[in-house]
């Protein structure tokens, strides 16, 4: 097997707010990407998906810290590298695509000027003129047109705007694409479109993409692999098939309960009854215990390992652990 | 089409201002007890004859408005006059053609007075709030950027202190100081006397008269743009699009000034707009303190020597000023923000 | 969950103030100069309305075991002049702020509450006011009427409430429109029930905020009168004693003591409800303390560093 394009291993981040003990948003959590794979990241509102992208990108808010683990982008340690080194790699090897557009683009500055803005800052040798070029180039991909490159985000339909952050977001042809939850606040056919257009770019250049989602139909569609995280932690990780067939871990198969019908999957999550814990007051065995259906005492006692079903097929639950 | 309608509905709004402003004037200087107009009438300095062509010339024989005299209200005899022979609308005929009214101190034209002033003022108040918006902008960035340490803390402070400062004291300890230490001059805009060789020489003697005054003013109002600034900053660097910009890989430089700085500046604007009339506050302190030859000296010694005309003049052109800058701030806004320029 | 709002209780602000340093800072220093302006006539050392005779050695002393800080151009006690005037600028500031928050109040509150024709006259009017430059209004209307400490108060208070107006609109007019308000409404409670109960509770610390704010305006506004020349004859006031010291010849005299000492006087006030609104400000709307580009050296704090390549 090739090195991984993206290898993160045993990641972990605590927030730490005054007065209050460590909130574990995220722990010990890996996976790996290679090149043009698609992940789907799906879990609970809350359960860290977007707390792991922006640790990937180091771009955590003050009271994040990443307390283990490691991100090897090409075989390349970026929690090693200094704050300038990191600048670089940002958005030239791997990109963002933001929760809410609306608020993810500045709104006193052209679109095209945004994203020539990036363009320039990653292809130092550009020329203004060529920058445009590009910005034009990367407008019509994404179906906007070159003429609207001068207008700013509010004359922009929620749509458009979406499709300006993913033409953003391929300013310097990255090779990995994060994308938050693009879709929210769209109504159901701009969804759709948005997913198709980033599934066809991501065929056609070649790219990988993790796609964070609430939304196990989107995984579907266009994902190679899941990672299911509840609470933090990993539930469940493997292919898009064995999630959808054999889903091992509980919380998994109760997401999968919440969506039966694949064909209409856009109902909202929150039929498994209940609310994730706490991430500062987790229980102390299982943190899926007060909410699983299949617990039993062990579940509260002791913390289930990450059991490896097959090489690419892992669960953390204490069911498993006999199989594997 | 659009931003035609706007510019003609700003310039209606300050239109009315304007005329709102004129018609308080008249009235606080005909109708208030104390009536100044008249009492000007009685100062001992004027000769009968010139007495006689005030009346005239300002109709203070006639009634203030149609059925309202000023010092008799209930006189209802006089509603059949013609409207236009009224105080009211000769003050307002005389204000088109630019009279503004004999100083009863100088006994010569306001109006002559106050133009050359109305420039002084403004040079001061422009090297003043130039010198306030640059520094209070750039500490008010550092202060943001650098929220919570020691850096912010200490730039907040000086800035509560600095807004705390009555203009007048911090002038007159300035002068204090300046004079003695650095034989500064006491004051004026040019030594009196003085035959200058160059104009060069000219322009060194105006910025030494300059340097005190000015640097009062901005001490005083970079406090303000400082809070003002910071708070904005504040917000705004909390924003998406800041993480945005730095996921975009930019350098910490470049988002402060391409998209913090530029989403400031709308509200700074606002600001600066709003902070109009203080500034006009400041001018008249600052002006009696160092006997500057502006409008706002003009008003203290108009005040001191009961000089109404002078101080009704040189009011109006103040409130005035201030509603054009205003507009011409409300225009510049539109300018700067994308979302009410209309295409 | 609902969208009650979260009225802060008195228990939770007291622990929010007490833990503010600015907002104790203030009020410490507002309680200094409360006790001195209430104390005065057993604080002061002289009687600051008792007649001297003026002599050249008593007029402009230097500060001496006599006189603390020196004497004016009247041969009086500084330091007696400078207690006793902590009481005008006390005076004007309470009262003309009081009358001035009332009024934006009333008209914020009315113009945001009841809107349509109402509101856009009233706006209007606060517009118009808002761009007519106050000292120079004040100036004039003291200068034409005649500067006694009512006066003073009057004009100050009845020209000073134009942000008021305008701030508590915006936020009685994004109180209207929440969920509890539009409910006790269809269920038919009458304005001023809504108006008590709902609207004004929730303006109410905005409006303390801002008074803390007006006051410090209204001592700046009234100093600046004094030192005009516009100050009640039969009082002493901090600005009145700078408007002394500078016309007669204080500056030439190198008095010093006379030109700095009731200055201080202001700024302490002043800076005194400065810090203490700002400090409420930071209570009654804790805002986040980071935001994106604040500097976070420990984002990656593991345990053991990691080669930079494997
Ligand atoms: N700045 C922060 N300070 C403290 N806690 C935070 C912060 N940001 C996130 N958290 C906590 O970390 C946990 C994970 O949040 P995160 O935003 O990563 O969830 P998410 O899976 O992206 O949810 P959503 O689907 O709603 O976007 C949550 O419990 C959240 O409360
Ligand atoms: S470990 Fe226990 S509680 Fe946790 S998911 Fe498995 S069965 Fe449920
Ligand atoms: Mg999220």
């Amino acid at each position: 097997m090739t090195s991984p394009l993206l290898d993160v291993r045993d990641l972990s981040v605590d927030f730490h707010l005054p007065g209050r003990p460590p909130g574990h948003a995220v722990s010990r959590v890996g996976f790996t990407l290679q090149p043009g794979e698609a992940m789907g990241l799906v879990g609970e509102s809350g359960c860290g998906k977007t707390t792991l992208s922006l640790a990937l990108l180091r771009l955590l808010p003050p009271q994040g810290r990443i307390v283990s683990g490691s991100v090897k982008f090409n075989g390349r340690e970026l929690l090693a590298l200094s704050e300038p080194e990191m600048a670089n790699v940002r958005w030239k090897d791997i990109s963002m695509i933001f929760q809410g557009a609306m608020n993810a683009l500045n709104p006193v500055a052209s679109i095209g000027a945004q994203i020539s803005e990036a363009v320039r800052r990653h292809y130092s040798f550009m020329t203004p003129v060529e920058a445009r070029t590009r910005t034009a180039e990367l407008l019509d991909m994404v179906g906007i047109g070159a003429a609207r490159a001068g207008q700013y985000p509010h004359q922009y339909s929620g749509g458009m705007r979406q499709r300006a952050m993913i033409a953003m977001a391929l300013a310097c042809s990255p090779q990995i694409v994060i994308a938050d939850e693009p879709t929210t606040a769209l109504d159901v056919m701009i969804q759709a479109q948005i997913l198709d257009l980033l599934d066809r770019l991501r065929r056609e250049l070649g790219l990988a993409v993790i796609f964070v989602t609430h939304d196990l139909g989107v995984v579907a569609e266009l994902c190679d692999k899941v990672l299911v995280m509840y609470a933090g932690v990993t539930a469940e990780y493997a292919g898009v098939d064995e999630i959808y067939n054999q889903p091992r871990h509980p919380y998994t198969q109760e997401l999968l309960k919440a969506f039966p019908d694949l064909s209409r999957p856009r109902a909202a999550l929150n039929s498994i009854p209940g609310y994730p814990p706490r991430i500062d007051a987790l229980p102390p065995g299982c943190r899926f215990a007060p909410r699983c259906p299949a617990v039993f005492d062990r579940c509260h006692i002791d913390q289930p390992a990450l059991h490896a079903l097959t090489p690419e097929h892992l669960a953390a639950c204490h069911l498993v652990e006999s199989e594997s | 089409m659009k931003s035609l309608r706007f510019l003609a509905a700003r310039l209606g709004w300050a239109f009315l201002t304007i005329l709102f402003v004129v018609t308080l004037n008249f009235f606080i200087f005909r109708v208030l007890p104390g009536d100044p107009a008249r009492a000007g009438l009685r100062d001992p300095r004027l000769t009968r004859e010139a007495v006689e062509a005030i009346r005239v010339r300002f109709g203070l024989d006639k009634p203030v408005i149609n059925c309202v005299q000023a010092l008799n209200p209930f006189e209802a005899g006089d509603c059949l006059v013609n409207p236009l022979d009224t105080q009211f609308f000769i003050y307002f005929g005389n204000l088109l053609r630019g009279e503004l009214g004999i100083s009863y101190h100088t006994n010569r034209p306001v109006a002559d007075h106050l133009g050359q002033m109305l420039w002084n003022t403004v040079l001061l108040i422009g090297a003043g709030q130039v010198l306030a918006i640059l520094l209070g902008v750039a500490l008010g960035v550092l202060a943001a950027w650098k929220s919570r340490t020691r850096i912010d803390v200490g730039a907040l402070l000086f800035s509560l202190l600095a807004w705390s400062l009555p203009t007048f004291w911090l002038g007159i300890i300035l002068l204090f100081w300046g004079s003695s230490r650095f034989g500064l001059p006491i004051g004026g805009k040019l030594t009196p006397g003085l035959p200058f060789v160059s104009q060069a020489a000219m322009l060194k003697d105006l910025g030494r008269h300059l340097l005190l005054p000015t640097l009062t003013y901005t001490i005083v109002f970079l406090g303000e743009y400082m809070l003002i600034m910071r708070s904005t900053l504040l917000d705004i660097l909390s924003e998406d699009f800041i993480l945005t910009a730095k996921a975009k890989g930019l350098r910490t430089f470049q988002i402060l000034k391409d998209h913090a700085l530029r989403n400031a500046m709308l509200p700074m604007v606002t600001l600066i707009a709003l902070n109009l009339g203080f500034t006009v506050a400041g001018a008249i302190q600052i002006e009696t303190v160092f006997s500057w030859p502006g409008l706002g000296g003009a008003v203290f010694n108009a005040v001191g020597q009961r000089d109404y005309p002078m101080l009704q003049g040189a009011f109006l052109l103040l409130a005035v000023s201030v509603i054009l800058a205003n507009l011409a701030a409300d225009l510049l806004y539109s300018l700067l923000d994308p979302r009410v320029r209309v295409d | 969950m609902t969208d009650q709002p979260t009225l802060i209780t008195g228990r939770a602000f007291w622990r929010g103030f007490r833990r503010n340093r600015i907002a104790v800072a203030g009020l410490a220093m507002l309680l200094i100069a409360l006790a001195a302006a209430v104390f005065a006539p057993a604080v002061a050392p002289y009687d600051p309305y008792a007649p001297v005779a003026i002599t050249v050695e008593s007029i402009y002393q230097r500060p001496g075991p006599a006189h603390w800080l020196g004497t004016d151009d009247a041969g009086k006690d500084v330091l007696s002049n400078f207690i006793f005037g902590a009481r005008v600028s006390l005076t004007v500031g309470i009262f003309a702020s009081f009358i001035s928050v009332v009024i934006g109040g009333l008209i914020g509150i009315s113009a945001g509450y009841f809107g349509g024709r109402l509101e856009r006259w009233l706006m209007r009017f606060t517009d118009f006011m808002l761009v007519i430059p106050d000292l120079p209004l004040i100036v004039v209307i003291v200068a034409i009427t005649r500067p006694s400490l009512t006066n003073i108060i009057l004009v100050i208070g009845l020209l000073g409430w134009t942000t008021t107006a305008r701030l508590v609109r915006s936020q009685t007019l994004s109180i209207k429109e929440r969920k509890f308000v539009l409910r006790a409404r269809s269920i038919g409670a009458g304005h001023l029930h809504i108006l008590r109960r709902h609207i004004f509770p929730l303006v109410l610390p905005l409006l303390v905020v801002n008074s803390v704010l007006i006051i410090s305006l209204a001592i700046l506004n009234e100093s600046t009168l004094s030192f005009l020349g516009l100050s009640d004859p039969t009082r002493i006031s901090w600005g009145q004693m700078l408007n002394y010291a500078f016309e007669r010849g204080a500056m030439s005299s190198r008095a010093w003591w006379v030109l700095v000492t009731p200055g201080f006087g202001i700024v302490w006030l002043v800076l005194g409800f400065t810090l203490l609104g700002h400090g409420l400000e930071q209570v009654l709307n804790p805002r986040t303390e980071w935001h994106h580009l604040t500097d976070h050296p420990r984002m990656v704090s593991l345990p053991a560093p990691l080669n930079p390549q494997p």
